[in-house]
């Protein structure tokens, strides 16, 4: 089944320059998986070490944030659109402390 | 270097003058590869907090189709330090995301000087650069410490020595 996926551009240097590519998988987590063996390296920049999403990027289906839909869990239907956005956030706050705020 | 049209540069700064002592966000959306900062877009701090800023994500996301469709691409990434300097923290160079955006800082902490300063952020490495502000009318009475250079219609603000 053929997911789009979104690109933005601090992920294009694995995509060859590409806004859009086409990925497959039955949730986020495969897709991830599908797209890293075409795209090496780009899971790694999504995922933390222990597995998870990291808090640094925003991945959406259609128009929800993955965050509300199971996260790497959430499930891929034929024809949806994934988005991959850098989260904009940031301040003065120490990095320890904003880290455990956003979970 | 950063050139950016003044009418703009005192929206975002009114902006943050408004949130204060919240931090304010927002971008400044300009045609992809001008490197030229045309609409001024202030975000909700989805935080609320004097010390962290993110947008909203379900909000981001619409202002990103919104420049994608429009050929935009996020020019200025900009927010405000209610009592810091105007220096990106940690916390602003680990979320750092947009290599081509000019991130610019606006510290609020003086009541009566706004402190305004711009950063390219990449893999990590911050560089500071220049801000050259374009049809200026000159306040002589304004930002006057980092003032080196101006016209009738153009203020250079210089980075600052030793950052």
């Amino acid at each position: 089944m053929a997911i789009e996926v979104r690109i933005p551009t601090i992920l294009r240097s694995y995509t060859g320059g590409a806004k859009t590519v086409e990925g497959a998988g039955d949730t986020i987590a495969d897709l991830l998986a599908d797209l890293d063996s075409r795209h090496s390296g780009i899971k790694a920049r999504l995922l933390t070490p222990e597995g998870g999403l990291h808090r640094f990027v925003n991945v959406y289906v259609n128009d929800e944030d993955v965050r509300f839909l199971g996260a790497l869990d959430a499930k891929l239907n034929d024809g949806d659109s994934v988005t991959i956005l850098p989260a904009v956030a940031g301040g003065a706050f120490a990095f320890a402390a904003a880290h455990a705020l956003r979970g | 270097m950063l050139t950016i049209d003044a009418a703009i540069l005192d929206a975002i700064v009114a902006h943050a003058r408004r949130d204060h002592p919240d931090e304010a966000c927002g971008i400044v959306a300009g045609p992809a590869g001008s490197d030229t900062p045309a609409r001024h877009v202030p975000m909700e701090n989805a935080a609320r907090s004097m010390t962290f800023y993110e947008f909203d994500s379900k909000e981001q996301l619409r202002l990103w189709r919104e420049m994608d469709d429009a050929d935009e691409e996020p020019v200025v990434v900009y927010h405000s330090h209610t009592a810091t300097e105007a220096y990106p923290s940690r916390t602003d160079v680990s979320f750092a995301g947009e290599p081509n955006a000019h991130y610019l800082l606006v510290s609020t902490r003086d009541p009566e000087q706004t402190e305004i300063r711009s950063f390219r952020i990449v893999d990590g490495a911050v560089t500071e650069e220049p801000v050259q502000v374009v049809n200026a009318v000159v306040d002589s009475h304004a930002v006057q410490s980092y003032l080196f250079g101006q016209s009738p219609t153009t203020v250079d603000y210089e980075c600052r020595a030793g950052s």
